[in-house]
């Protein structure tokens, strides 16, 4: 029973991180139909800048605390989301229509690109954040069940964002936009809808996302290489489909499946097999039910 | 540039592979030991692209798991040999019918899918291998570490221990693979292929069996892929599980797409750019992946169609431009 709880709280802690770095997949497949294999990397490089500005703030003499993950993890953010929007002009705009080929090719140029930045700038050794900037305590429920302080903060911060997220795209006309464009470019274009500024929106927010939960993937666990951003991207595009590609709240709840998942497989078989699972989950879904948990749409149009 | 390989690719083919096997034999001779090594790798990406070209390039199937087809025919071979003293070219043969058997067996349940989830699966697969390989399934892939101790190629009492004999033996089977190819490329099963890659409802409605054809497809590019896998294990001797690798997938997903799909000399072009160059250009060994990143972007930005494509798919690319009236979704 406590394992149990245990089990849940730590999966839904990194079911969070795959939700938020899933939401950016699903977003640019919603509205380009493109698989955005260097999105893992923009993560990657959120918790790269989240070294850089904690050990910046460090080095201004600051002291150490929680309280400087807020700014950080916004400085990552911003960053991360103007080369979000680098990447589309450059490597995605001019393939909009060359077919489906060229822009999963480019994607994958642009995705190694990002990661050869990374661990020329950084190096291949593992970057572990300060030490004292993560929170330390928690507290015990029932029993032997602990919930750290990191733990507490980080949840609140992601429910925060997926929130405030779903009210944007629900509730504004921009987000109303934007499921627009992604049911349909041409009717858009014909209802005055901007399309390539919806894009441009489209890949600030993803990166943007995707940055938070790097530096929080950081915190979490402590330490890092350039390696993250394919292995820990490619689960979270597991879980954006899982909840159904291009589908928001679906990515929300694909990536709190696919933690609550991994963190029972790695109690209960074998942390060395939590991966296995992940990815057998994935392809047991896509052989019985393609449109994964909360999609709607055929698989590909005909 | 373009125009001189639109100019180059009006001469017939067959006079390129003649031209291409005489400097296939020729040029490793004047090497050294380190280029020949090269020349021997380039040779398995060869192969390895030849049987992607297959799935993505014939049938227009998305595949980027093939890595895992690699590793399979290089862990047969490799287990065979070590664990039952199987001889190595009696190991190739079951390394080419076991990879042959688990593509079909693996893609089969996922060939209703289309493009990017195709993509997707596969590379769940792909790292589904790499995985069980890691974790030592069986007990006998030898974990992380992977195995060793392979044996050398021999037969009729020549054993190829050289690097430049290991080059001939790989020269040989791409020699076959290029001539099966064209064979394959004008059969009725690959125009069934090009039917499917073109438009799959189409060629349903004309009668083909489009998951069949597609099945066959993947049965044969694995199969290959997994020669390539037992050539490889021949020579190195020492296998890992890194042979699955994503990155390993990529690469020859690029190979086939850079040179152009569905191009055989393409796939030499494709080798040429992502294998021998960065491997000349080692002593920018850390931006390696950054450039070769760095000219997929920009080689589908101005040349989408590839460096070599086939004939068919330039003039199909070229008729869709000016046809494009209407921007697809």
């Amino acid at each position: 029973m406590e394992l149990l709880a245990q089990n849940i709280i730590n999966g839904v802690t990194i079911g969070t991180f795959y939700a938020l770095v899933a939401l950016g997949y699903t977003m640019v497949y919603g509205v380009l139909k493109l698989i955005n294999f260097a999105h893992g990397d923009l993560f990657m490089w959120g918790a790269y800048l989240g070294y850089t500005g904690f050990t910046l703030l460090l080095a201004l003499g600051l002291r150490g605390g929680p309280w400087m993950i807020v700014p950080v993890t916004i400085g990552a953010m911003l960053i991360v989301a103007l080369a979000g929007v680098l990447l589309e002009r450059t490597a995605y705009r001019p393939l909009r229509h060359a077919g489906r080929l060229p822009p999963i090719i480019s994607a994958l140029g642009a995705a190694f690109i990002l990661e050869s930045l990374a661990r020329n700038i950084y190096g291949a050794t593992y970057i572990t954040y300060p030490t004292n900037i993560a929170p330390t305590g928690g507290i015990t429920l029932l029993g032997d069940v602990t919930v750290s302080t990191m733990q507490i903060i980080l949840l609140v911060a992601a429910f925060l964002l997926m929130g405030i997220l779903w009210l944007f795209v629900n509730y504004t006309r921009v987000g109303t936009a934007m499921r627009a464009v992604s049911l349909d470019h041409d009717t858009s274009r014909l209802m005055g809808i901007d399309v390539n500024r919806i894009i441009t929106i489209v890949f600030l927010i993803g990166p943007a996302l995707g940055a938070a939960a790097g530096v929080m993937v950081a915190l979490y666990y402590g330490s890092f290489d350039f390696t993250l951003g394919m292995t820990f991207g490619l689960k979270a595009f597991v879980a954006a489909i899982l909840g159904g590609i291009g589908n928001i709240p679906g990515a929300m709840l694909g990536g709190l499946i696919l933690g609550t998942v991994e963190s029972f497989g790695a109690s209960w078989i074998s942390p060395t097999w939590k991966d296995v699972i992940a990815y057998a989950l994935l392809a047991l879904f896509l052989i019985v039910r393609p449109t994964g948990l909360l999609g709607e749409r055929v698989a590909e149009k005909l | 540039m373009s125009q001189l390989l639109t100019r180059l690719r009006r001469v017939p083919m067959s006079a390129w592979y003649i031209i291409l096997l005489a400097i296939g034999i020729l040029m490793p001779l004047p090497m050294d030991n380190y280029l020949r090594a090269v020349m021997w790798q380039a040779g398995i990406y060869v192969l390895l692209g030849l049987s992607l070209n297959i799935i993505v390039g014939y049938a227009g199937q998305f595949q980027l798991g093939q890595a895992a087809f690699y590793a399979i025919g290089a862990y047969t071979m490799a287990i065979l040999n070590i664990y039952l003293h199987v001889p190595i070219f009696l190991g190739m043969a079951a390394a080419i019918v076991v990879a042959g058997v688990a593509g079909y067996v693996l893609t089969r349940p996922i060939l209703h899918l289309r493009g990017d989830y195709l993509a997707i699966v596969t590379i769940a697969f792909g790292e589904i291998v790499r995985m069980l390989l890691v974790n030592n399934v069986g007990r006998i892939t030898g974990g992380a570490n992977g195995l060793f101790g392979i044996d050398q190629p021999s037969i009729f009492g020549f054993r190829f221990h050289t690097t430049l004999s290991h080059y001939y033996l790989v020269l040989f089977f791409v020699a076959i693979t290029i001539v099966a190819m064209q064979r394959l490329e004008n059969s009725r099963l690959g125009r069934s292929w090009m039917y499917v890659r073109e438009d799959e409802l189409a060629a349903e409605a004309m009668g083909v069996n489009t998951i069949r054809v597609k099945a066959i497809a993947f049965l044969l590019g694995s199969a290959w892929a997994g020669l390539a896998g037992a050539l490889y294990a021949s020579r190195i001797t020492v296998i890992s599980p890194d042979l699955a690798r994503f990155l390993e997938s990529v690469l020859i997903f690029s190979i086939v797409v850079l040179g152009g799909t569905g191009s055989i000399p393409g796939v030499f072009v494709g080798t040429a750019g992502m294998v021998i160059l960065p491997e000349l250009f080692r002593f920018v060994k850390e931006w390696r992946d950054g450039f070769v990143g760095l000219a997929m972007v920009l080689m589908m930005i101005f040349r989408p169609m590839g460096l070599w494509p086939s004939r068919r798919v330039a003039i199909e690319m070229e008729a869709d431009e000016e046809n494009a009236v209407v921007p697809a979704t």
